[in-house]
C-alpha cells in the first residue's frame, strides 16, 4: 500500500481514502482530504516527521500518522 | 455615552492576528487569565470614528471551532454563550493572503454561528511580490461579508477595518454552509428533537465537550442520546462537513483569487534547505542556543549585578535613615531583599523571551520542533519541549512559562515536571564554592581541569536526570491525551519589533505579579524565622559579651559573634538543629542544615547563609572558602567539607527541588498544588537518597 510515508522528497500525489479514526480532525481541517494534492517537501532524520505541502498548506506530521493515509502518485 | 462595541479577533495561528490586535489597541491592552485556566486572555480598547469605542478581545489562535486544546476551547465557549459579557457584537476573522483557502474554513464556521463577521485579509503587502491578485468585490459577494485588505506590518487598511466595525449591524448573518445539507438524515432527526434550536450550534455541542449556555439541563439529556452515536460516525460527519466547507470555499475563490505559481520559488524553500538540513540544521540550532546562553548568562549579569547592588544599598539606606526597630528591620532585611529577589530575575526572563519571541515570530521555531521531535519523542517529550529544557539551564521559571505552546497536555506536563532538573544559574554559586573546596586543582591529560570537568559533569547530570525522569514519567503517568502532532510550517518573516517588545513586557509582568507575590511572602517568612527566636535568642548580646569579656576581640568581631549566636538560637536555627539527625547521614552538620532550609527561598542563598552562620561578616568568596575549609566535623574530628560530604552536597543540590519561585510558577501553570508538591517531595527524596548513597560509599 502506498502511503504518505512512502513518498520521496519532491514527489507529488493525490490523497486517496484513509481510515477516519486514525487521522486527527485537525489534519482534515488543514486540507488533508481525499482528492487533494500532496507533496513531500523535506524529511527530518529517520524519515520522521515529514514536512508536507498539502493542498497549498505547509505542515509537518509524524510518520505514524502519515503511514495511515493512502495516496496515488502523480507522474 | 455610546454603547461600546464588543469585537472578537479570531484566526488561525500565524496569520498575524496578534499584530492586528496590537495595531488596533496600541499599548492600550490588558492581559489576564480566563478564570480557572492558564489560557491568556488579552483584551484592549480601540478608538473608532465618531467617538465610538470598541472593546477588542484577542482570542487564542485556532484552526477551527472543533477544539483540540484548552486554548481553542476558550474560543468556542465564548462564541456559544450569548450571556457572556464578552460575547462579540461582531467577529473579525483574521486570515493571510497566502493561506486564504485554509484560513477561510474558520471564517465559514464563525459566520454559520450567525455572528456578524468581517473578513480581514492580512499581509496584503506580500501580494505584489507573490503575484497574487484578488477580486475583493466579487469575493465579498460570494461570501456575503465585508472584507478589509490589511497589512499589520505596513499599517495599511486599518481605517477600512475600523469603518466596518462601526457599521457592523449592516453585515449579513446568512450562513455559508447549510448544516443539514451535510447529512440530511442525521440533521432531520436532530431537528425533530430540538425544533427551536440552531442546528449548527447543536452540532457543535454534540461533537465536543463545551457548555451551551442557552440550553436547559433537561434539553441537554436529549443531546446526550445523540452523543452516544459512535465516535467514528460523528467524525465521519465532521469530515463531510469539512469537505462541504472546502467545496464552498473553492467555489468562492475560483473566480476571485489567482496565484501565479511561477513566482513561487521563494525565500521559504531556500531558507528551509539550510535551516532544516540534516547536518547544518542542527549546527545552526546549537549555534543559536549558544548565543542565547551567552545572552542569558553573560549579558544579563550586568543588569543583575546592578540590581543586586542597588537593592543592597537601598536596604542600607533604609537602615541608616529610618528609626531603628523591628519595622525598619522588616523593611530593610525582609521586604527589600525579597523584592530584590524578584527583580533580579527580570533581565534573564526578558532576554529569554526576547529570543523566544523573535524565533517564534520569524517562523524558525516550527523548524526546531520539526528537527527535534523524533529525538525528544523517545523520552515522552515533544519537539516543542526543546526550548523549555534548554532555557531551564538559565532559570526554570521562564522555561516553565515557555511550555505553553505544547498542545499535548501529557507532553507539556512532563516537560514542566522535569525542567527543574536542568542546572539553573542559581545552582552555580553553590557548585563553584563546593567544587573549589573538595575537588583538587589537578588536570586530566594536562589540559582539562578537574574542577571544570566536575562542573561539566554536573550540567550533564542535570540534563540526564531530566531526560531519564521524562522517560519514567511517560511510562508512569496515565493521562489520556490525543497524540496528534500537526505543526504548521509558516512562512519566514522578519520579526516585528513592536510585537517582540510587547511579548517581552507581558511575560515579564506576568512573572513579577504572578510568582513575585509568593517569592516576596516566603522571603518575609524566612526573614522572620531567622530574626526571631525564643529564650536565649533575646539575650544574645548579653551572653556573647559575657563569654568574650576575657578575650580582647575587636568590637566588630564581637558583633559578628552575636549575629552568629542569634542565628543559632533563632527559629530557623532551631529548625536546622531539628533536622540535623536527618542530614547527618549525608555528612552535614546543623549549619549546613540551616543553609539547606534557607536555600528553599533560592539556592544561591546557601552561600550567604553559611557566611552569616560562620560569622565571616563578608561574602568575599575566598574568606568563606577558607572558613569552610577549617570547619571540623564535631563527631569525627575530620574536616567537615571533605571529598565525601562535598560530593554528597553537590548531588543534593543537583537533584533537590529548592526553589519556591519555581514551585509558584508550576502551581500557576498547572493550576493545582498537586504537581508542585509532587516535584518538591519526589525531587527532594531523590536528592536525599543519592546524596546519602554517595556519602556512605565515599566516606
Amino acid at each position: 500500500m502506498l502511503t504518505i510515508a512512502s513518498l520521496k522528497k519532491g514527489q507529488r500525489a493525490i490523497i486517496k481514502e484513509f481510515s477516519i479514526d486514525v487521522v486527527p480532525l485537525k489534519l482534515l481541517e488543514m486540507g488533508c482530504l481525499p482528492g487533494n494534492e500532496i507533496a513531500l517537501v523535506q524529511t527530518a532524520p529517520f524519515h520522521d516527521p515529514l514536512y508536507l505541502n498539502i493542498n497549498g498548506s505547509h505542515l509537518a506530521i509524524r510518520k505514524d500518522t502519515a503511514s495511515q493515509i493512502e495516496i496515488e502518485l502523480i507522474d | 455615552m455610546a454603547k461600546q462595541i464588543n469585537v472578537a479577533l479570531i484566526g488561525n495561528p500565524n496569520t498575524g492576528k496578534t499584530s492586528v490586535f496590537n495595531v488596533l489597541t496600541g499599548l492600550n491592552q490588558k492581559v489576564g487569565n480566563y478564570p480557572g485556566i492558564t489560557v491568556e486572555k488579552k483584551q484592549g480598547v480601540c478608538k473608532l470614528p465618531r467617538g465610538v469605542k470598541a472593546h477588542v478581545i484577542d482570542l487564542p489562535g485556532t484552526y477551527s471551532l472543533n477544539a483540540s486544546s484548552l486554548d481553542e476551547n476558550v474560543v468556542i465557549e465564548l462564541l456559544l454563550n450569548k450571556n457572556d459579557k464578552d460575547f462579540p457584537d461582531v467577529a473579525i476573522v483574521v486570515t493571510e493572503i497566502e493561506n486564504l483557502k485554509r484560513n477561510l474554513l474558520l471564517f465559514t464556521q464563525i459566520k454559520d454561528l450567525g455572528i456578524p463577521t468581517i473578513l480581514a485579509i492580512n499581509m496584503a503587502d506580500r501580494m505584489k511580490r507573490k503575484a497574487i491578485s484578488l477580486d475583493i468585490e466579487l469575493l465579498e459577494e460570494k461570501l456575503e461579508t465585508k472584507i478589509a485588505l490589511i497589512s499589520s506590518r505596513k499599517n495599511i487598511g486599518f481605517d477600512t477595518l475600523k469603518d466596518l466595525i462601526t457599521n457592523y449591524n449592516q453585515l449579513s448573518t446568512k450562513p455559508c454552509v447549510n448544516a443539514s445539507s451535510i447529512a440530511p438524515e442525521y440533521f432531520d432527526r436532530l431537528r425533530k428533537v430540538f425544533p427551536n434550536q440552531d442546528l449548527y450550534k447543536l452540532w457543535l455541542v454534540i461533537t465536543q465537550d463545551v457548555n451551551f449556555g442557552k440550553l436547559e439541563r433537561n434539553e441537554m439529556q436529549g443531546v446526550a442520546s445523540f452523543q452516544t452515536e459512535s465516535k467514528s460516525n460523528l467524525k465521519r460527519l465532521q469530515q463531510k462537513e469539512t469537505i462541504a466547507r472546502y467545496q464552498f470555499i473553492n467555489g468562492a475563490l475560483k473566480e476571485t483569487l489567482t496565484i501565479d505559481t511561477a513566482n513561487a520559488k521563494d525565500l521559504r524553500s531556500r531558507l528551509d534547505r539550510i535551516l532544516i538540513h540534516k547536518v547544518w540544521g542542527y549546527v545552526i540550532f546549537f549555534g543559536l542556543l549558544l548565543l542565547m546562553f551567552q545572552a542569558i548568562f553573560d549579558w544579563s549579569s550586568y543588569p543583575m549585578n546592578f540590581i543586586d547592588t542597588t537593592f543592597a544599598s537601598l536596604s542600607e539606606w533604609v537602615k541608616n535613615t529610618m528609626p531603628s526597630g523591628d519595622f525598619t528591620n522588616l523593611i530593610a532585611e525582609g521586604i527589600i531583599p525579597g523584592l530584590g529577589g524578584i527583580v533580579i530575575f527580570i533581565p534573564q526572563i526578558a532576554f529569554l523571551f526576547l529570543f523566544i519571541s523573535m524565533l517564534e515570530e520569524s517562523g524558525y521555531m516550527s523548524r526546531v520542533v520539526f528537527l527535534m521531535d523524533r529525538i525528544m519523542r523517545r523520552f515522552g517529550l515533544s519537539g516543542k519541549s526543546v526550548v523549555p529544557l534548554v532555557s531551564g539551564t538559565a532559570c526554570a521559571i521562564p522555561a516553565i512559562m515557555a511550555t505553553r505552546n505544547i498542545e499535548n497536555w501529557k507532553e507539556r506536563l512532563i516537560t514542566i515536571l522535569v525542567t527543574p532538573f536542568t542546572t539553573c544559574s542559581a545552582r552555580l554559586p553553590v557548585y563553584l564554592i563546593i567544587i573549589a573546596l573538595v575537588i583538587p586543582e589537578g588536570r586530566v591529560l594536562g589540559i582539562f581541569s578537574l574542577q571544570g570537568l566536575t562542573l561539566m559533569f554536573l550540567y550533564l547530570l542535570g540534563f540526564g536526570a531530566a531526560i531519564f525522569s521524562a522517560y519514567l514519567l511517560d511510562k508512569i503517568l496515565k493521562i489520556r491525551s490525543k497524540t496528534f502532532f500537526v505543526v504548521e510550517m509558516p512562512n519566514y518573516k522578519l520579526p516585528m519589533p513592536k510585537n517582540v517588545i510587547i511579548t517581552v513586557i507581558e511575560k515579564t509582568k506576568s512573572f513579577v505579579f504572578g510568582a513575585g507575590k509568593i517569592i516576596l511572602a516566603i522571603s518575609i517568612i524566612l526573614w522572620v524565622l531567622a530574626s526571631y527566636g525564643p529564650g536565649d535568642f533575646n539575650r544574645a548580646s548579653e551572653i556573647v559579651t559575657q563569654e568574650t569579656a576575657a578575650t580582647n576581640l575587636s568590637k566588630e568581631e564581637i558583633e559578628t559573634k552575636i549575629a552568629s549566636y542569634k542565628l543559632e538560637h533563632s527559629y530557623i536555627g532551631i529548625i536546622g538543629k531539628g533536622i540535623e539527625p536527618a542530614v547527618r547521614p549525608l555528612g552535614y552538620d546543623w549549619k549546613i542544615g540551616i543553609a539547606i532550609v534557607s536555600s528553599f527561598a533560592a539556592r544561591e542563598v546557601f552561600v550567604g547563609t553559611l557566611a552569616t552562620i560562620y560569622s565571616v561578616g563578608s561574602e568575599e568568596e575566598e574568606t568563606i572558602k577558607n572558613r569552610m575549609a577549617a570547619e571540623v566535623n564535631p563527631i569525627l574530628g575530620t574536616p567537615l567539607f571533605n571529598f565525601a560530604s562535598g560530593i554528597s552536597l553537590l548531588l543534593f543540590y543537583a537533584f533537590a527541588m529548592q526553589c519556591m519561585s519555581t514551585l509558584a510558577v508550576v502551581k500557576k501553570e498547572t493550576n493545582s498544588w498537586k504537581w508542585p508538591m509532587w516535584q518538591l517531595f519526589v525531587m527532594t527524596a531523590i536528592a536525599y537518597v543519592v546524596a546519602l548513597g554517595a556519602y556512605q560509599l565515599l566516606k
